[in-house]
């Protein structure tokens, strides 16, 4: 026994002791590479930090002239006015009057649009539908701005006499077309992850298509479309062009769509255009709104994140 | 041989299955599904029998370019289920399904149980839950989830989810039902419940097993087909193929010479 394992190690050793100098430079080169990825992954995280860090510095400015309680109480906003005022709300208002109105055309539609896609298309439809659907995406913001206020708020007045020129409906359905693709693609990808197994359990129980794709197919995808929906309301809500255009540049405490209305994208991008001296309370205000923006989307990736753990597919 | 006495609940006729690409996987299969007996199909992979089984629920038109030929009898309306005009939603009412890998539906226990009745359009509580109690005792997993109804299936244990596939199988009160290798994915003491489970629901069904394992084919069926590249190289009753196969294919197969 003791000879065998002798032998054994007398005719290991040398081989081993060559394989690991090998492995040292191997190893040098193996870190080397390890670094270099570890720093392009961290540029991201350090330009997020970056971005968080001037909004807070700036911001902090801002909040030493004007105080916390005005800035989310008052309802008027005129920080470039002789008598300046700073509340937020009618620049929340109006963002969130967009967004719903958005929402209310992308999610349906967006929903329907996968669930067609996933359970009922054909393999060739599919195949077509999709990059066109994408190919959405890809549209500049710009040619969606001028599409609302030249196309569809012109139809809009047709419809609803007395509508002013500059609305939020017409930049929130805009929006709403605009987010449908990501939507309804995050969606139809989440759908089709669902494994063919859980989709034959239902048909074999003499359920429809219908009732599958409602049923079965939707719920067990629900962690996937919840993150479409987010992922949608996210970029509806950071949504500047299309609003700055069409939506009005008068901040306006209101949540009916038919007026014109200021977002916070829309005053930060009026705002940042014009030539405001830089540390003036204008120019901080920007940061101030910017943060609130920031906010508003971080809050909303957490319940998106929450979500996505809790319904979490099992299968 | 086949005792004259006991009722065929659904024959194959001449029953061949074509997969999209011209793969013939059932070759002119004639066979009959006796009432309230436990047919088992056993073979090597590959030989068609699940092909075989998946033909009597029509599960193979969710794909196109699939072609059966041949006749598929129900009785005792004699109802040829691969005809075109037939429903193939009506032929799934009909004949349940219960799968290798258990696959509940994202729901709760319950849900699960009563997804059958669902999309048969039962709104009426008291039957609904009247039918989640009785499939679910007919399952024998009633005792261990009747205080935990409204957790979601996937908490259960692999050989707990097959039984609530079966449960949810027998709350629409099938003629028929099939089982596609329904103990491949569990460990023996499942495995073992699951077997007593289809020795009893026989007094209520017709049965039609594909396994892969043949000591359980022997354990649990009345009736044992052997298949081999799409073809029935026997069929007869269980007893009678493990002890005197009258071909050679199927000796060589079960003494394991082959396979």
């Amino acid at each position: 026994m003791n000879t065998v394992t002798q032998v054994l190690n007398n005719s290991l050793t040398p081989q081993i002791s060559d394989r690991l100098s090998k492995n040292f430079n191997r190893h040098l080169k193996e870190r080397v590479i390890e670094f270099i990825l570890m720093l392009a992954a961290f540029s991201a995280v350090l330009t997020t930090a970056a971005i968080m860090g001037i909004l807070l510095y700036e911001s902090y400015g801002f909040f030493e002239h004007v105080s916390i309680a005005d800035f989310l109480t008052d309802t008027v906003w005129t920080p470039l006015f002789e008598n300046p005022r700073y509340g937020i709300l009618p620049l929340v208002s109006g963002t969130l009057t967009v967004t719903g109105v958005a929402l209310l055309i992308a999610i349906p539609i967006g929903t329907i649009s996968a669930i067609y896609l996933s359970e009922f298309a054909s393999h060739r439809v599919r195949e077509t539908v999709k990059p066109i659907l994408e190919l959405l995406a890809g549209v500049p913001t710009i040619v969606f701005g001028f599409f609302a206020l030249l196309f569809i708020t012109p139809l809009l007045q047709k419809i609803i006499p007395g509508l002013p020129t500059f609305n939020m409906l017409s930049s929130g359905i805009v929006i709403g077309i605009m987010i449908i693709p990501y939507i309804a693609s995050l969606s139809e990808d989440a759908m089709r992850a669902v494994p063919m197994s859980m989709r034959e359990g239902s048909y074999a129980m003499g359920a429809t298509r219908f009732q599958t794709a409602i049923r079965v197919v939707t719920p067990a995808a629900i962690s996937g479309i919840v993150a479409a929906y987010i992922l949608g309301i996210s970029r509806a809500i950071g949504e500047t062009m299309v609003v700055a255009i069409a939506a009005g540049q008068q901040p306006n405490l209101t949540f009916n769509p038919m007026d014109a209305a200021a977002t916070i994208t829309a005053y930060i991008v009026q705002v940042a255009m014009g030539d405001l001296p830089h540390g003036s309370i204008g120019y901080q205000s920007i940061f101030a709104a910017g943060l609130v923006l920031m906010l508003m989307t971080l809050t909303l990736n957490i319940i998106g994140h929450i979500t996505r753990k809790r319904y979490s597919e099992r299968y | 041989m086949m005792t004259s006495t006991t009722p065929v609940k659904a024959e194959a006729r001449n029953l061949s299955f074509f997969y999209n690409g011209g793969n013939n996987a059932v070759k002119n299969v004639s066979m009959p599904l006796y009432e309230n007996k436990i047919t088992a199909l056993i073979g090597p992979s590959g030989c068609g029998k699940s092909t075989f089984l998946r033909c009597f629920n029509r599960m193979h038109d969710l794909y196109p370019g699939n072609k059966y030929e041949g006749q598929i009898i129900m009785h005792p309306d004699d109802t040829n289920i691969l005809e075109k005009n037939v429903d193939p939603i009506e032929v799934r009412m009909r004949i349940s399904m219960v799968f290798q890998k258990p696959n509940p539906f994202p729901k709760s226990i319950y849900e699960n149980v009563a997804y059958g009745l669902r999309v048969r359009g039962e709104k009426n509580r008291r039957i609904v839950d009247d039918k989640v109690e009785e499939a679910l005792k007919g399952a024998a997993l009633w005792n261990e989830v009747k205080d935990r109804l409204q957790d979601l299936a996937f908490n259960l244990s692999g050989g707990q989810q097959q039984r609530l596939c079966i449960a949810r199988a027998l709350a629409t009160d099938p003629e028929i039902m099939l089982f596609d290798e329904p103990t491949s994915a569990l460990d023996p003491i499942a495995t073992a419940n699951i077997e007593e489970l289809m020795s009893e629901l026989r007094n209520k069904l017709t049965i039609l097993v594909v396994t892969h394992n043949m000591q359980q084919a022997a354990r649990v069926s009345d009736y044992t087909a052997y298949m081999y590249l799409g073809e029935l190289i026997e069929h007869g009753e269980t007893d009678r193929i493990f002890t005197r196969p009258t071909r050679k294919e199927t000796e060589d197969y079960i003494t394991g010479k082959f396979g």
